[in-house]
């Protein structure tokens, strides 16, 4: 068998490659499926906690102050507020966007919990706290139930908000 | 060590009652709830059964496995479904909910709380379990192999066979007697009378277990309140005490294991002091029918002893929560007056690898 490589040959293995790939079948349930079935159609559905009055967006189905069921659809404004926000200046493995660019926490109108948003149409070095935006979302036929419905936010042209409005969201 | 000193380890310093217990029902696939919306019912549950509020309690413990989801950080967003406002000590335990049980019953003993909500939840469903559940095995050997929980069980049934311990007409008398009992369960998933012999005309999955040998894939929930000193009576008339807890791992690789038996329950039931008194009913969790066989052995358990009246994992098997849901279905047994003294146990791991025994008193 003279010839053949020996495990003496190869030296102590050091590394051990195990590819691991797992699939799962995501269950939003009855609360984010209201919020999916929103987006679907252009609009944001949030919840509103029967004994706090907050409303969540997106709910999924509890308040999690108050641990009671959120039963309550709440139609939000297109628009909203960006509450804090930072500019992305490095590439990562994945990324869909052109760096730089701005992700900011937007709190819609009639919200009490703010989500992440891509924000557009505004130079890197002019995004602010307190920026009034408003949502673009795709054409109609490309509407799905997820959040690329949602193209980007940009500014809506509106004065900025005043630091009292947006204060507890931080 | 000595006689004296295993007496003084197994010591309850302080006595913690089982105050309530609920869990969802157990089900194939729940496709319309996510794991808030799958708890929420089932801590409001345990709240009511004791007219309590999460204002009553101290500290949370969760058990759950973000694997089986597919969700980082499951466990958090979990969290939601008790509302912690204000904020409350808490913690999570990568385990079955048996473990976070453990982790409350210590905090318990140490006497700075008085109460503890403790709950699982497992989904089974939305992932492939015989993927997610190689994973749990030696990260170096044999995950890479990709072995299915069947097989490896499998191998375990096989050597019990091979040892005498057992026989396939013994896995399925098991298997017909849990679905059996299971009838009286409102939450199981698998109920049924089928006679053994037809049972044993079942093809197999993987020699030697036949379909009814294995465990059902189950989505479910469970919670308990845990409550010391002055709360265990005012929560109940007759409370059912933790008078022994403990558990013990083996090792993680199979080979280095004789799978024919269980020293790490053994071990857990001589420190939880199973042996001090009759057992009338044990709730073992044995997913694989012949794990019994094992596990009744190890916690030296007589023909005398009612084994999973409830139906057992056999019947319903939220990974996660099963090993919980064996301690409530247990308790419940004390607190309706069917038996004065039991055995909890759950599991975790691949072939019984871990293990816990808590033994349960009324008064
Ligand atoms: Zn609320």
């Amino acid at each position: 068998m003279s010839g053949q490589t020996t495990a003496e040959d190869l030296g102590p293995v050091t590394t051990l490659a195990t590819p691991i790939r797992l699939d799962f079948e995501f269950t939003p349930g009855v609360a984010q499926s209201r919020f999916l079935r929103g987006l679907e159609k252009g609009r944001f559905v949030g919840q509103r906690c029967p004994t706090c009055g907050k409303v969540y967006v997106p709910s999924r189905g509890s308040c999690p102050t108050d641990g009671v069921p959120t039963t309550e659809d709440v139609d939000l404004a297109n628009v909203g507020t960006v509450t804090t926000y930072c500019v992305v200046n490095v590439p990562f493995a994945g990324q869909s966007i052109e760096i730089p660019y701005i992700c900011a926490q937007v709190l819609l109108d009639g919200a009490d919990i703010s989500f992440m948003g891509l924000i557009q149409q505004i130079p890197t070095d002019e995004i602010r706290m307190g920026l009034r935006v408003e949502a673009v979302w795709v054409e109609p036929e490309e509407l799905t139930p997820s959040l690329a419905s949602v193209r980007y936010f940009r500014p809506s042209g509106e004065p900025d908000a005043d630091y009292e409005t947006y204060k507890d969201y931080l | 060590m000595s006689a004296a000193a295993a007496k003084a380890k197994r010591a309850v310093r302080r006595p913690v009652s089982i105050a309530s217990f609920a869990q969802s029902e157990n089900v194939r696939r729940d496709d319309q709830h996510n794991e808030v919306e799958m708890l929420m019912p089932v801590v409001a549950e345990v709240f009511a059964n004791i007219g309590i509020t999460k204002n009553d309690i101290d500290f949370i413990c969760s058990g759950s496995s973000d694997y089986l989801i597919g969700g980082p950080f499951s466990f958090v967003t979990a969290l939601d479904a008790v509302g912690v406002w204000p904020p409350m000590p808490e913690s999570h335990t990568e385990m079955d909910g048996a473990w976070a049980l453990y982790e409350a019953w210590v905090l318990l003993q140490e006497g700075e709380i008085d109460a503890a909500l403790v709950y699982s939840f497992g989904r089974s469903s939305p992932g492939n379990l015989n993927e997610i559940l190689a994973l749990q095995l030696d990260p170096y050997y044999l995950a890479p192999l990709w072995p299915d929980p069947v097989s490896v069980a499998a191998l375990q049934a096989r050597a019990l066979i091979d040892a005498g311990k057992g026989s396939e007409e013994d896995f399925a008398a098991i298997a017909s007697r849990s679905r059996k009992d299971a009838l009286s369960n409102p939450k199981a998933q698998v109920a049924h009378d089928i006679p053994v012999e037809t049972l044993l005309r079942d093809e197999y999955v993987v020699s030697p277990l036949r379909r009814h040998t294995l465990p059902p894939i189950t989505d479910g929930a469970a919670a308990m309140v845990l409550a010391a000193g002055d709360k265990a009576r005012e929560w109940s008339d007759k409370p059912v005490w933790i008078t022994g807890f403990d558990h013990r791992i083996e090792t993680h690789s199979l080979g280095g294991r004789d799978l024919t038996s269980s020293p790490s329950t053994a071990k857990a039931a001589d420190v939880a002091g199973v042996a001090d008194g009759p057992i009338d009913v044990a709730e073992l969790h044995a997913p694989f029918a012949h794990q019994e066989i094992i596990l009744k052995e190890a916690l030296g358990l007589d023909d005398g002893v009612t084994i999973n009246p409830s139906g057992g994992a056999l019947a319903a098997n939220p990974i996660m929560s099963a090993g919980l849901i064996r301690i409530g279905e247990a308790a419940a047994r004390i607190a309706s007056g069917q038996a004065a003294r039991a055995v909890a146990h759950a599991t975790s791991g691949p072939c019984l690898q871990q293990n816990l025994v808590c033994v349960l008193e009324g008064e």
